[in-house]
């Protein structure tokens, strides 16, 4: 039974939808666009991620608004039963029925797909769904989003967005035991798909702080000289932001600012110190001979110490968060796997080096680069991360639709 | 004084260790089949075999090849004597420049040595690092499928292809 609507409302809804991220776990590398089937591994089992088209049998295409809004509002599917929280409704909850409305419309006019999902891979008693009240009765708090009027309205908007749809803390807040949210830690950094999902309160590791102006034009395309490129599972997401209504993006980094907290002089300081060297010519190592002060100086200095600017340059390592944040993880995933150009698009790009590189080597190269560029203490269990970094990043590589327009520069699209 | 295992064969290289594979190949070994293109690890055309795995010789210093194995294009076949990845790539006529080809064979050469019989999809993921500007892709692809096959059927002629395990 095919349903018709508004095409302004659609519209809204496609904006919404790339706000949502949703595309990023409802799609599958190669596969069709919300057909479902990635697989989103977690502490407790592999869950395959839904197919939001409106296949009938397969997907939501017998869902009534009324179900829609409530699987976003409460977690709960069309048959009444429990959703896994893997679908992020501890945030979804917050989204207003307006914009509840505008999503559905924009889901039920993509094209379906008839694709059912794999089934998923937890154990006992994680696979009876009951066990989600539980955890519901636990960790879930239903409600809308309550604007606070002490704030402006950009603020409150950001604050909606954030909290609600973009749901940013899915990633970048620690979990608990049991995989919910740690609500005294908001924004202290988590994980995802074996990345660091960085602190983005007070305690981010950025060498240099954030602020609104860098945060917007990070958010919207994809990469800040003073912070560098979107990566990883980040990369989808700007490569969604950069498609939606500025104002909104705006608003996010408005709200952001005020959860990161204006920096300590201390931070301000080092921002400036690391900046400054940034922009003077390379001073030669002093470990010079060491093995990772080779592999640096003959594999990477060639684009990182050039006056190439961002995007297509490398930025200087001096300001890199993965080199000052607090595990080796993202390093480490980028020096095996690199950068994927975008396809049909002016993008970033580099190389991986897994083929050329052994274990030893990275780690080697990551304890230099730690020591060389971040003002913190030397990394722990490099060796075990660069190994866990091989193995997981391949199948990341694999499954993750990645970011299906560039990140580099909107601007620059179709000129030659 | 470094030892370098190229196409089987050791080879004594007077460089820094931070020298690139291929000013090695190119300049001390006289190896010309490695391709300059970007010397950013961007483009390809560079491409060699290391231990089986396609790898930018551009980006990849000498000091990480200690006790490994590099293969080139001229370590696969000869004019005389092609390899079944050059025999197809001539047999298509997929080369127009021939600039990106060398590094496209060997990526080739390094995805068929571990399944021989890939998809159109699988041989396009994995020659995306690779830039083309004449456009002969289509050509190409159609090469590795004919790789492929002449591999199954070469496996009782005796081509140099096991130098590159």
């Amino acid at each position: 039974m095919p349903q018709s609507f508004d095409i302004a409302l659609v519209k809204r809804g496609r904006d919404l939808a790339a706000l949502g991220n949703c595309n990023d776990c409802h799609t599958i590398r190669g596969g069709k666009s919300f057909a479902g089937g990635l697989p989103v591994p977690t502490p407790f089992g592999t869950i395959y991620s839904s197919n939001i088209t409106p296949d009938a049998d397969t997907g939501i295409g017998r869902w009534s608004e009324a179900a829609f809004r409530r699987a976003m509002r409460s977690g709960v599917n069309r048959d009444g039963q429990h959703l896994y929280p893997t679908f992020p409704y501890d945030h979804f909850t917050n989204v207003t029925d307006e914009d509840d409305q505008a999503l559905y419309a924009y889901l039920m006019t993509r094209p379906a797909v008839h694709a059912p999902a794999p089934a998923n891979r937890l154990s006992f008693p994680l696979d009876q769904r009951f066990v989600v009240a539980g955890w519901k009765l636990l960790f879930f708090r239903r409600g809308t989003y309550q604007p606070d009027s002490t704030q402006s309205a950009e603020w409150n908007r950001g604050a909606y967005l954030v909290e609600g749809l973009a749901h940013c803390g899915s990633c970048h807040t620690p979990r608990n035991a049991l995989g919910a949210e740690r609500a005294s830690a908001q924004f202290a950094g988590g994980d995802v798909d074996n990345w660091d999902a960085y602190a983005i309160n007070s305690r981010s590791p950025s060498p240099v702080p954030w602020d609104t102006a860098a945060l917007f034009s990070y958010l919207r395309q994809g990469w800040h000289p003073d912070h560098g490129v979107a990566r990883g599972p980040m990369a989808e997401v700007v490569s969604n932001l950069s498609s939606v209504d500025e104002s909104d993006v705006h608003a996010i980094a408005v709200y952001m600012t005020s959860v990161f907290g204006p920096p300590t002089p201390d931070r301000i300081r080092r921002g400036e110190e690391v900046l400054a060297k940034a922009k003077s010519p390379a001073v030669p190592s002093s470990e010079a001979g060491a093995a990772g002060a080779s592999i640096y100086a003959a594999a990477c200095a060639t684009c990182h110490e050039t006056a190439r600017p961002l995007p297509y340059g490398g930025v200087n390592l001096g300001l890199s968060t993965a080199l000052s944040g607090p595990d080796p993880r993202n390093a480490a995933n980028i020096i095996l796997s690199g950068i994927r150009p975008v396809e049909g698009e002016r993008s970033p790009i580099m190389p991986g080096f897994a083929n050329s590189m052994t274990d030893d080597q990275v780690s080697a190269l990551l304890n230099y680069l730690r020591s060389r560029f971040s003002n913190q203490p030397a990394w722990t269990g490099v060796e075990k991360t660069v190994e866990d970094a091989r193995r997981t990043q391949t199948v990341f590589l694999q499954t993750s639709p990645g970011p299906d327009n560039a990140p580099a520069d909107p601007m620059q699209r179709d000129k030659p | 004084m470094t030892t370098l295992k190229v196409n089987g064969h050791d080879h004594q290289i007077d460089a820094d260790p931070d020298t690139p594979l291929l000013y090695v190949l190119r300049d001390d070994i006289k190896l010309n089949a490695a391709k300059f293109g970007c010397g950013l690890g961007q483009c390809g055309a560079c491409t060699v075999i290391v231990d089986g795995k396609a790898v930018l010789s551009c980006v990849t210093p000498l000091l990480l090849l200690e006790g490994k194995q590099v293969t080139t294009l001229e370590g696969l076949g000869t004019v005389d004597a092609p390899a079944p990845i050059q025999r197809a790539f001539m047999e298509e006529q997929a080369a127009q420049c021939g600039y990106c080809i060398a590094g496209m064979m060997m990526r080739a050469q390094a995805l068929l040595q571990r399944n021989s019989r890939p998809t159109d999809e699988q041989i396009r993921a994995e020659l995306e690092p690779h830039l083309c500007r004449c456009g002969t892709h289509m050509r190409i692809l159609r090469a590795v499928h004919r790789a492929a096959k002449l591999m199954d059927t070469a496996e009782l002629s005796t081509t140099t292809q096991g130098s590159a395990q």
